[in-house]
């Protein structure tokens, strides 16, 4: 705890990220979606409107506040999908070797080679995502590959240990192995990756959205993103700028927020990083 | 050698899996993607609909009564014949499209990355020599700034403040529709005004990480002992650090480097959607966005294929550049 106050970084990104936490979870309760008003679009900011509203006279603020809760559950959904298939795995390739190894290690090394956006862009096109469920999955397909590897490495290293060798020699079985074993060693350096596959799924969540490839969120950043640009227009009004402008910076502060959190961990858990500073 | 040729399979492979799992993907979207284009037809050609379903099904190569084998089969011999599928909205060959767009996105991507490359590799070389100077942090924040941040949102802060706010720069097309292409300073200076933003923003979001990429090499290197040589041999600073230094630490570089370059072929579909510029990434959005399943395809399948090859392509480049470097499996 004491080196983790000592690390500006991590907890400049953590308290950026309680922030948001906050907004995606009592925000909705605090600042209700008000209605239309065509006769109040594109109002500047003020007291009533602190970011101003949009083309149809809706709250700004209020959008962005109710887009942070989709935005997190997607996300938090894809990275939680992602590590589960990452892990089984990673588990499954290390601890069994041989063929079953290799076959998923090609499969690993393919899947890293191909680009992830446009793959998930299709996807998302072609059967029509209209939920935060199917959205998760399909992002968290293209997410694991990179994770899964770096399991397997630690059971590869996990099990040459003499912890495993005494239970395998005392036939605890191999689901005593894994999970008594093999995943509590695990755990926290997979926790570790856990802020940075929610950061990817923000990124490829939004773009995806910016798109209109799965519109089932009106409050999204990234819906908020299609209509301004791609439905209305909106951007090239020059009064729209503060209605344009909340979503990018909404995305900008949380991804600064996790980068930070997630490069402090880094460091506080990886001491030779530390050296190099 | 044999590692070289078992890579090359793993690479020719993964192309032939992922153009597989794409065709039934799409062969088998939920809905009938004929049935729009057919009663498109049917309203402004007047045909009936079960001529115009036809001519629609032939044209798109895609008969959904047919077995899923055959039209494999069919799908495999246009792509041997190099032809990469037809597009639906804009009624014409997916090779016509690329070969109108590609031109526009490489000229964009490889500006940006000789651009992003050489300025990183230069601030990378400087930051690790000089390692007290005050340009490190400032480099490393700006770096950790672009790395956080997702290149849609510098293109979309680009566009509205230089584009739209203050009008330096166009919002939308490759050159202005008034003027006439050809080899002159009008068009030539008009398209450079077009692509500057685009440029910008590829170059902004690379830049950092290739500045932190070489300062990481370049810190080990320094640890060298020729590097201690050349300094006790006397050697001036300015060819310590361009011939023994940069030199040295610019090798695992060139991987990312080949990678990129293969990845130019897709663009950045949202780069290129923002600023609407007509290049390859602009067309896969424009058939994501209109369910154009065909020209869909067809970039893709474009796209994967440059990206795999010069993954591959820079793996064995990076065995060749280093002898110390052994490919593993």
């Amino acid at each position: 705890m004491r080196t983790f106050l000592q690390n500006r970084r991590a907890v400049a990104g953590a308290v950026i990220l309680m922030l948001y936490l906050l907004m995606a979870t009592i925000g909705p309760i605090l600042v209700p979606l008000g209605g239309q008003a065509p006769g109040e679009a594109f109002q500047p900011p003020s007291w009533k409107h602190p970011l101003g509203t949009d083309y149809l006279g809706r709250d700004v603020l209020a959008q962005i506040v109710h887009g942070s809760r989709d935005v997190l559950f997607v996300a938090f959904l894809a990275a939680t999908f992602a590590i589960a298939i990452a892990i089984s795995v990673g588990i499954l390739a290390g601890l069994k070797g041989g063929v079953v190894d290799q076959a998923l290690m090609t499969l690993v090394n393919m899947m890293l080679t191909i680009p992830h956006l446009p793959v998930m862009m299709i996807l998302a096109a072609v059967f029509r995502v209209r939920d935060p469920f199917s959205f998760a999955s399909i992002l968290a397909l293209w997410m694991w590959a990179g994770l899964a590897r770096a399991v397997r490495s630690q059971v590869l290293s996990l099990r040459e240990r003499d912890f495993i060798e005494a239970a395998r020699l005392l036939k605890l079985g191999s689901f005593h192995i894994i999970f008594r074993e093999i995943l509590p060693n695990i755990v926290p350096y997979v926790a570790i990756n856990f802020v940075s596959m929610m950061r990817g799924a923000i990124v490829s969540s939004v773009a995806i959205m910016f798109l209109g490839l799965a519109p089932f969120s009106a409050t999204n950043w990234g819906m908020m993103l299609n209509m301004a640009t791609i439905q209305t227009g909106a951007i090239y009004i020059p009064q729209a700028l503060p209605y344009v402008l909340s979503p990018l910076l909404a995305i900008m502060l949380l991804q600064l927020g996790g980068y930070f959190f997630a490069s402090g961990l880094e460091e506080i858990f990886n001491p030779r990083l530390r050296a190099h500073e | 050698m044999a590692i070289v040729f078992r890579r090359l399979a793993l690479a020719l492979l993964t192309i032939v899996v992922v153009a597989l799992v794409t065709f039934i993907v799409v062969q088998n979207v939920p809905g009938d993607p004929l049935y729009e284009w057919a009663m498109d037809m049917v309203q402004t050609s007047g045909l009936d609909f079960e001529t115009a379903y036809k001519i629609a099904a032939q044209m798109y190569g895609y008969d959904p009564n047919e077995p899923l084998m055959h039209r494999l089969l069919a799908y495999v011999k246009r792509l041997l014949r190099g032809d990469l599928g037809y597009s639906m909205i804009y009624r014409t060959s997916v090779n016509r499209i690329i070969a109108k767009a590609l031109p526009w996105t490489v000229f964009v991507v490889s500006i940006s990355l000789l651009l992003s490359f050489s300025l990183g590799v230069m601030l990378g070389t400087v930051i690790a020599w000089k390692r007290r100077s005050l340009l490190d942090p400032v480099v490393t924040g700006y770096a950790s700034f672009t790395a956080a941040t997702p290149d849609y949102v510098t293109a979309m802060l680009l566009l509205l403040f230089f584009a739209i706010n203050l009008r330096w720069f166009p919002s939308k097309g490759a050159y202005d529709i008034g003027i006439k292409p050809g080899f002159n300073l009008t068009f030539i200076g008009n398209v450079l005004h077009h692509a500057a933003l685009p440029i910008l923003s590829y170059t902004l979001e690379a830049l950092g990480g290739w500045a932190l990429a070489m300062k990481g090499s370049a810190v080990s290197v320094l640890g060298e002992d020729y590097i201690m040589a050349a300094k006790a041999r006397g050697l001036k600073e300015r060819r310590i650090v361009t011939a023994y230094l940069a030199r040295n630490s610019i090798l695992p570089l060139i991987t990312g480097l080949a990678i990129s370059f293969g990845g130019m072929f897709g663009g950045s579909i949202l780069i290129e959607t923002i600023f609407n510029y007509p290049g390859m990434g602009w067309f896969f959005s424009q058939a994501l966005m209109r369910k154009d399943y065909g020209m869909m395809q067809g970039l893709f399948l474009l796209t994967i294929t440059a990206t795999i090859l010069a993954n591959f392509l820079a793996d064995i480049l990076y065995a060749k550049l280093d002898p110390r470097v052994r490919l593993e499996r």
